[in-house]
């Protein structure tokens, strides 16, 4: 059954990888639907944010595709409950209009938006949450002539995680430590005889 | 902030020369030990070849006539070596000629390592002359790539491409060094050969629950199968492997790829598996308890179709890439890691067998097909000659000695099914991408990577045709390649699978050849020509016999087909004899 995963992936920061890893997926027709690169906990250490529909099996191999990759640390995949995550959205509105319905601002407070310009013209609201939170106001906003909207890639966190920073004082060892420990096939005991 | 000492600093300057980019490229190769170079020169990589003058005691470089020629050459070498290829080409057409030959090397694990020139960096991105964007052409058929623009950093991006490339399950690596940077004067501070990238793991730990849990496993099974490829070849762990087998009593087939780890004659090896492999093994992968894969990669030509393979077997995979693990079928008990180490600690845990029941299932499914097939291919009583009674005359005079290099189509798998090898690295062909045009300069570079042996390389009409222009190659440096032209006058394999399975609609694959022996001789290369069975031994003699190159062109059956055959769609049960 395809869910939503989101993939976390810890890099070297080189020109190129985000090719490399995008062509992972596109050679495999999967669709990307949010892509974010960002620096992560550790110094000098990427952190790629990836979000696709996909089986679990499907990504798990996906997932060792990725960490596959030379300048890849390691990639983790998750569901939607193993993750906090968050999405930010800018919404343009003409200023007459917001001001004229007070109802507007009480939806606002209600779903966490705050102004960030306000012009004669027109206000820039932003919000962050979840897609339902996000499209929701899309929706309310929608009907008060919503000049431009935009949205971020996801930006994730796994709720177990304990950071990079032990993992990576491992890889700068030189001696080989077990790198695809969390996207490998483990197969219980009671698997493995009968 | 480090700190120096006054002392560390003057040390420093003391050891650093000024070289150039260019220089510090070929002292990195010397430093490396790479003794031969396949290469084409051009505008962008001009530098180097110009400091290549200077090193041309040092470093022996085969000026091709393809950059495609280049690389499968570097991938000759490279597997009849062990070692890893190096290729030079310029940049723009130079470099996107390499292309086929990554794609190669990429899925047939073949290490190497490309340098290609690239246009001055401040030009990058301007489309200047002879300007093409082959990093990212290049990604996905590289295990690695990178572009150096400033020649300080040539040492260390040689240093990780040639660690890349050999180490862990090996692969293609370019690095593309723009023209500024291979003139630039710098600091030289030694070389310092890679062993270690934070992000890059080329083995996987062993896990010794799996290697217990996989001998347990083993020592159960009633009707074990192995089923090998070249990761045995590249762990070079070919004595292991046999130690294994043997003590287990375990038959042992082979993929194209893992062809000549093991010993045709041994009584354990039970043949090819696969599309055109031998009936017992593909039968009877569906009929065994335990299928053990030992670097393999359960490639679709292997398989036939997924949901009627091995079903009723648990399986064991040894790898030492963990994506492949689970990739295409999944295992029940995965041993991550090179098969040089797994091997040993998989035979000291299993138990000494001899299976004759089983084995003997395999030795009846042979006297089928060499009722049914083999006999009629090896010893026809049609007029005109088949590939196999060329494969079997070739065998009774290199007893199985030589090196094979085949190209691709029915003549590949004719030579697979029965080319006889005494020792492993001898069968160098192109398996996963099926490149046609890689079986000539193969072989040139595979004369290069073990020049005490004998190098044949079996070609058809029409893969001859597209990489012809070596001879100009073997010309010029006088390269050894004996040239087994199998023609039938048509693209073989594509004509066979329109007469199965396109009733019998021979759409281009009619090809038209010309007079090989007068090519040939326009190279000054020697050649003879046979249509005649009584001819065939004494043709192969001389051109095994003769001192230097040689092409000898064949006339075989114009619509002899390969059997067996698991038509694709099928399973490997439903593998035909006829």
């Amino acid at each position: 059954m395809k869910q939503e995963y989101t993939i976390t992936i810890y890099t070297e920061n080189q020109v190129g990888l985000l090719n490399r890893i995008a062509i992972l997926f596109s050679r495999r027709k999967i669709n990307i639907e949010s892509l974010n690169t960002s620096p992560s906990e550790v110094e000098g250490i990427h952190r790629f944010t990836i979000v696709i529909n996909e089986t679990e099996d499907n990504v798990r191999k996906i997932a060792r595709q990725i960490e596959k990759q030379v300048d890849v640390l390691k990639a983790y995949f998750n569901t939607n409950d193993e993750i906090i995550w968050q999405e930010l959205a800018l919404y343009k509105v003409p200023t007459d209009t917001i001001a004229e319905k007070a109802k507007v601002e009480r939806l606002l407070r209600a779903y966490g938006a705050r102004a960030v310009v306000i012009r004669k013209d027109y206000t820039i609201f932003e919000t962050t949450g979840q897609r339902e939170e996000t499209d929701t106001l899309l929706n309310v906003l929608g009907s008060f002539g919503l000049i431009e909207f935009v949205r971020s890639a996801r930006v994730a966190i796994i709720r177990e995680s304990k950071g990079f920073h032990e993992k990576l004082m491992e890889f700068e060892q030189g001696e080989p430590v077990q790198k695809s420990l969390d996207t490998e096939h483990i197969p219980t005991e009671e698997e493995l005889i009968d | 902030m480090q700190t120096q000492t006054i002392n560390e600093i003057s040390a420093a300057n003391q050891e650093s020369i000024e070289i150039s980019g260019s220089e510090a490229v070929l002292k990195a190769l010397v430093a490396e030990g790479v003794e031969t170079i396949f290469g084409y020169p051009g505008g962008a990589i001009m530098p180097i070849y110009d400091a290549l003058y200077d090193y041309r005691d040092q470093l022996e470089h085969i000026l091709v006539r393809h950059e495609q020629g280049g690389i499968h050459a570097g991938q000759g070498y490279a597997r009849s070596s062990g070692r890893t290829g190096v290729v030079f080409a310029t940049s723009g057409p130079g470099a996107t000629n390499l292309v086929t030959g990554l794609a190669d090397a990429m899925i047939d694990s073949t290490p190497l390592v490309c340098i290609t020139g690239q246009v001055f960096a401040h030009l990058l991105g301007t489309d200047a002359f002879q300007e093409t964007d082959v990093i990212n052409i290049t990604t996905p058929v590289t295990k690695w790539n990178h572009q150096v623009t400033d020649a300080n950093d040539i040492p260390e991006a040689l240093a990780k491409a040639f660690y890349i490339a050999k180490s862990g399950r090996p692969g293609p690596v370019l690095i593309d060094i723009t023209k500024n940077a291979q003139i630039q004067k710098f600091n030289y501070k030694g070389y310092k050969p890679c062993n270690h990238i934070r992000s890059y793991r080329p083995v996987p730990n062993i896990r010794t629950e799996y290697v217990k849990a996989a001998a347990e496993l083993i020592n159960q099974a009633e009707r074990p199968f192995v089923i090998f490829g070249q990761g045995v070849i590249l762990g070079k762990a070919e004595k292991e492997f046999k130690e294994f087998i043997e003590k287990g009593g375990i038959p042992a087939a082979w993929t194209v790829l893992g062809l000549s780890a093991l010993e045709t004659d041994h009584p354990l090896n039970v043949g090819m598996l696969g599309m055109h492999g031998n009936y017992g093994p593909n039968v009877l992968t569906n009929e065994c308890d335990v299928l053990i894969a030992i670097g393999m990669r359960f490639d679709d030509r292997v398989t036939g179709r997924l949901d009627r393979y091995a079903k009723q077997a648990r399986l064991i995979h040894l790898d030492i890439d963990p994506s492949e693990i689970d990739k295409n079928i999944k295992a029940e008990i995965p041993v991550w890691g090179d098969c040089k180490d797994t091997l040993p600690m998989l035979t000291s845990l299993i138990e000494r067998k001899v299976r004759t029941s089983w084995t003997d299932r395999f030795k009846a499914c042979m006297e089928k097909e060499v009722e049914e097939v083999i006999q009629a291919e090896l010893h026809p009583t049609s007029e005109v000659m088949t590939m196999g009674e060329v494969l079997h005359q070739l065998n009774l005079l290199t007893k199985g000695d030589a090196i094979i290099v085949t190209d691709v189509g029915q003549h590949q798998m004719v030579a697979c099914r029965y080319a006889k090898f005494n020792q492993s690295k001898s069968n160098i062909t192109s398996g996963g991408l099926g490149t046609m045009g890689f079986g000539l300069p193969a072989a040139i570079g595979a004369k290069y990577g073990a020049k005490d042996r004998t190098v044949v390389s079996i070609v058809g009409d029409g893969g001859i045709q597209m990489t012809i222009q070596e001879f100009g190659t073997i010309m010029q440096n006088n390269i050894n390649v004996k040239i087994l032209i199998l023609n039938n006058h048509f693209l073989g394999m594509v004509r066979q699978w329109q007469q199965l399975f396109h009733e019998k609609r021979y759409s281009f694959v009619d090809i038209a050849s010309p007079d090989y022996v007068t090519v040939a001789k326009g190279y000054r290369i020697e050649g003879n020509s046979i249509s005649k069975r009584e001819d065939l031994q004494q043709a192969l003699k001389t051109m095994l016999e003769y001192d230097g190159a040689y092409l000898l062109e064949v006339h075989v059956g114009k619509e002899n087909n390969v059997f067996p055959m698991v038509p694709q769609g099928c399973g490997v049960s439903e593998i035909r004899l006829k």
